[in-house]
């Protein structure tokens, strides 16, 4: 077999793949109908944070590309991400790919995602290549970010994602719950959980620790085949490679994890000598900047479908490497896309490949009554704490991007205020939906943006040097030209802190100009009060962060944001993954 | 349980082996003491190693535990008389040294200690000749991933 063969077929190089090229006919049933191609279907979503009912989420304007990640997807935001896929603004797929008009969009086209709207889509397009003939593969972050997964550790997820029919995952936010508690979910799970970069450590073997394959140290079961329209295909799964130290180790203390792109090539050449697949897949958590380079060192790959940074990427991007080519994905986030992975295969080899990014539009599909009934049953007992009502939205609230969302804004401004402190922080997750204009925020907006396993909030004195530091290290873990060296996660938010940032300089000179809201110059010996939360080391002895944002909420009623803590950026002007930004400096 | 057995059985032989050679090889203080990677370097090896490919270097990007940063070193370059590594920012940079026997496979596998992100080099001699590779790791604050 010779993997140069390749034909890569283009079949979507005339619609983004999305649903303009389908809606433009006019009323079909189904909109998300599409002409027959291939033989094998594969259907990927990704970091759907425990979503369950539709939601809106917020594309960024700022998502910043450095080095080689610059000006190409993801790094394209708005209008540029538009330009590069010839998709006109005011649509629906510009809604759904892009922040641009957001709350007028949000208004226009409706919520999006939620699993049983999800699950009408996964059927129908399971349906249409018959019986057999397609995998359902979910990315991970599966089990964390909404009030109902955290209050049932997960297990809401797991039960929705047997209904959903999910065959294989990899996970990341479910390594948050604790280490027996992720293997029940998993015993639970209908489907295969696969990884082969988590490993037990060689001391935690020692003392007994139970592991997927002792010799190896395989935690899980690395790969899994499949029989799929008469075709072997192989997915092999890479979880979140950093966990331990983007996450508390002390939930997992006896898994390792990493990159491990030597082990990943070995697995490859093992799964294709050993077990003749027609295809090989990776299903991965790595973050899109992380498969590129992984895909450029691994070969014998024939798609890497990828989660983690949230991206939502209309096409695969091809990466050459020494084997022949690799095609690699990311899916979005929070239920708000299904990709569907068309395959033609050949004997041993893929062919060709279509691909589209389907936004799951909850008005343009009828709710899964089997589902709908299950969630319903869900939150049933917590209604009434995810149903109250907090304050009002008196601006789009939303987190995702580089820097301060204007609900993180909130979240840093609540920290202050309740503990009376003069600057706080908190982490750049990418996770948390949005409230638009107006909207009431209830307690499970609140939980949204906080549920997890580690809220304790703190409150402590940091000097000058130590803030900036934290600065640097999270700077560095979003802006570090080798994406191997990245986290994935966004900037930590400021509340009551200002500064400047250069995201193409190197490790401890990207932050400057350090002053407080009052115009105050950051004294590096001096200490202040800083309040957050979601500290990975030991557990801080405040209450969880969701108590202190809803007593904030209740007593401002409505809730404006008068000033982002959002930081001058310096070196980036012309860089496709910033627009509508307003502290640009040359 | 025979990953557990191997392992113990490797442990043994790794000790048995290292033990006699910390008691009794001509340990080179002035290299352990050094508070510069090149003053160690030449210290212990009176020269300045050159880039080799033929040294494979395993380590992770970005260490989930500074205390214990796993590292492999192994080698095919030929007549191999020892390996070593070196952290050149830690406040003593010569970490570990390993004399090789002829008949030894060049594999060292150790856990380091980390204080902050660093270069971390991998030395071999062989041949009289003393060669190199290396790599960045990152010793971080976590708490931010997406």
């Amino acid at each position: 077999m010779n993997r140069r063969d390749f034909v890569w077929m283009l079949g979507c190089a005339s619609s983004a793949g999305l649903l303009s090229g389908c809606v433009r006919g006019e009323l079909r049933d189904d909109p998300y109908e599409s002409a027959s191609f291939g033989n094998v279907r594969l259907l990927h979503f990704t970091d759907c944070h425990a979503q369950l009912t539709p939601i809106y989420f917020r594309e960024p304007n700022v998502n910043i590309g450095i080095g080689g990640a610059a000006g190409r997807p993801p790094h394209l935001v708005g209008q540029h991400l538009l330009d590069h896929i010839g998709t006109a603004r005011g649509g629906r797929d510009a809604y759904a790919l892009t922040y641009l008009d957001f709350a007028a969009a949000a208004e226009k086209f409706g919520k999006v995602g939620g699993f049983a709207h999800l699950k009408t889509l996964i059927d129908r397009q399971r349906a249409e290549v018959g019986d057999g003939n397609s995998l359902l593969l979910d990315g991970g972050d599966t089990w964390q970010g909404s009030a109902t997964s955290l209050w049932t550790r997960g297990k809401d997820m797991v039960d929705a994602c047997n209904l959903l029919g999910v065959d294989v995952m990899t996970g990341h936010w479910e390594f948050t719950y604790r280490a027996e508690e992720v293997l029940q979910n998993i015993e639970r799970f209908n489907g295969e959980f696969i990884a082969q970069n988590v490993r037990v450590t060689e001391d935690a073997l020692f003392d007994g620790v139970s592991a997927y394959d002792e010799d190896s140290g395989h935690v899980f079961k690395p790969y899994s085949m499949h029989e799929v329209g008469g075709h072997r295909i192989a997915i092999i799964g890479q979880a979140f490679p950093y966990t331990p130290i983007a996450n508390p180790r002390r939930f997992i203390p006896d898994w390792t994890f990493g990159i491990r792109d030597d082990d990943m090539q070995e697995m490859v050449e093992h799964v294709r000598d050993t077990e003749k697949p027609d295809a090989v897949i990776v299903l991965s958590h790595n973050g899109m900047d992380v498969d590129v380079k992984m895909a450029s060192r691994v070969s014998g790959v024939d798609a890497i479908l990828g989660g983690h940074t949230h991206d939502g990427v209309p096409q695969p991007i091809v990466v050459e490497n020494s084997g022949g080519k690799t095609l690699v994905t990311n899916a979005g986030s929070n239920g708000k896309f299904l990709a569907v992975l068309d395959l033609d295969i050949g004997k041993g080899k893929v062919k060709g490949y279509r691909y589209r990014l389907l936004p799951v539009f909850a008005n343009l599909l009828p709710a899964d009554a089997g589902m709908q009934a299950y969630i319903d049953g869900v939150r049933k007992p917590y209604l009434d704490k995810l149903e109250e009502p907090l304050a009002v939205a008196g601006t789009l609230l939303y987190r995702r991007g580089n820097f301060n969302g204007t609900f993180d804004q909130v979240i840093c401004d609540a920290l202050m205020e309740v503990a009376d402190a003069e600057i706080s922080l908190s982490p750049g997750f990418r996770w948390g939906t949005s409230v638009l204009p107006g909207d009431t925020i209830t307690m499970e907006r609140v939980m949204d943006q906080t549920a997890m396993t580690y809220p304790e909030t703190y409150s402590r004195e940091m000097s000058g040097a130590e803030l900036k530091m934290i600065l640097e290290s999270v700077a560095d873990n979003l802006f570090h030209k080798d994406p191997y060296y990245q986290q994935g996660g966004d900037m930590v938010r400021l509340g009551g802190l200002n500064f400047s940032c250069d995201p193409t300089a190197k490790m401890d000179s990207r932050i400057s100009d350090l002053t407080l809201d009052d115009g105050r110059t950051l004294d590096a010996g001096k200490n202040y009060k800083v309040a957050g939360w979601a500290t990975v080391g030991s557990e801080s002895p405040g209450p969880p962060v969701w108590e202190v944002v809803a007593e904030y909420l209740k007593d401002k009623k409505i809730i404006t944001v008068n000033k982002l803590n959002t930081p001058k950026l310096r070196n980036i002007s012309g860089n496709a993954g910033i627009a509508d930004y307003s502290n640009l400096l040359e | 349980m025979h990953r557990r057995l191997l392992l113990k059985g490797i442990v043994a032989l790794g000790a048995m082996a290292a033990w006699p050679r910390l008691l009794w090889a001509s340990r080179p203080d002035a290299a352990f003491i050094a508070d510069n990677a090149e003053d160690a370097i030449m210290a212990v090896f009176g020269q300045m190693p050159v880039a080799s490919e033929q040294i494979k270097l395993k380590i992770p990007d970005i260490a989930e535990n500074g205390a214990v940063v796993p590292v492999t070193v192994s080698t095919d370059l030929a007549d191999v008389e020892s390996i070593s590594i070196v952290v050149v920012n830690n406040p003593t940079p010569f970490v570990a040294s390993f004399d090789m026997g002829p008949r030894m496979v060049p594999i060292v596998s150790v856990r380091i200690k980390m204080g902050q992100s660093s270069q971390v080099l991998a030395l071999v001699k062989a041949g009289g000749t003393l060669y190199s590779t290396s790599r960045d790791v990152k010793v971080t604050i976590g708490g931010c991933g997406g």
